[in-house]
């Protein structure tokens, strides 16, 4: 099971229309990606708060489909 | 175990003890990069830390998610609180803050003896 790059980001999209998302797909099969994501939303947040906001927003595929998702959050 | 034994078991480990690490393997043999690399960064810091390893039991490897609201193993607490996986604990140690709060939470650590 896999998760096209594009499909993660439609989904954060989603749910940070602000934001900039930077996707890299870390080792070819879909399943370890590292992401950046920069939104007005994670200001006041802590990290623990910024990254399951971001789990949310992938809507249940973390650690699920999603193997691993080297996350790095912040505001703007 | 039920589902409530299992968050009963896990707050009462996270509870019992200063620091915990829910991860795949143990401290010494890590079955996970992940796991391994929150281990050695404690290891590092000489922090004395309950290593669980989620491997040994299902209900434990996905109560734990539950538990805290977190898709992923590891998990690191740190008296009692949910500190993070394997990004946030790396970023916290580059940055110091991890020192910092095991410093502000009385926890023995490497890093004391180094800035002092």
């Amino acid at each position: 099971m896999a998760m096209a790059a594009a499909d993660i980001e439609r989904l954060i999209k989603e749910r940070f229309p602000d934001a900039e998302i930077q996707i890299e797909d870390l080792a070819g099969d879909g399943n370890h990606y590292s992401a950046s994501v920069v939104s007005e939303d994670f200001r006041g947040k802590s990290r623990v708060q910024q990254h399951q906001m971001v789990y949310e927003a992938l809507k249940g595929n973390m650690g699920g489909v999603l193997h691993a998702l080297a996350l790095k959050t912040a505001a703007p | 175990m039920s589902e409530q034994d299992v968050q009963d078991w896990i707050g009462k480990q996270v509870a019992a003890n200063d620091v915990v690490l829910f991860m795949k393997g143990t401290s010494e043999t890590p079955q996970c990069g992940f796991s391994m690399q929150v281990a050695q960064i404690l290891g590092h810091l000489g922090v004395d830390y309950e290593d669980i390893n989620v491997l040994d039991d299902m209900s434990v490897r996905e109560g734990v998610k539950a538990y805290s609201n977190w898709p992923t193993v590891p998990q690191l607490y740190v008296k009692g609180e949910f500190v993070g996986g394997c990004d946030i604990v790396r970023e916290m140690f580059q940055a110091g803050e991890l020192q910092e709060m095991l410093k502000a939470k009385g926890i023995a650590n490497n890093a004391q003896t180094e800035t002092a």
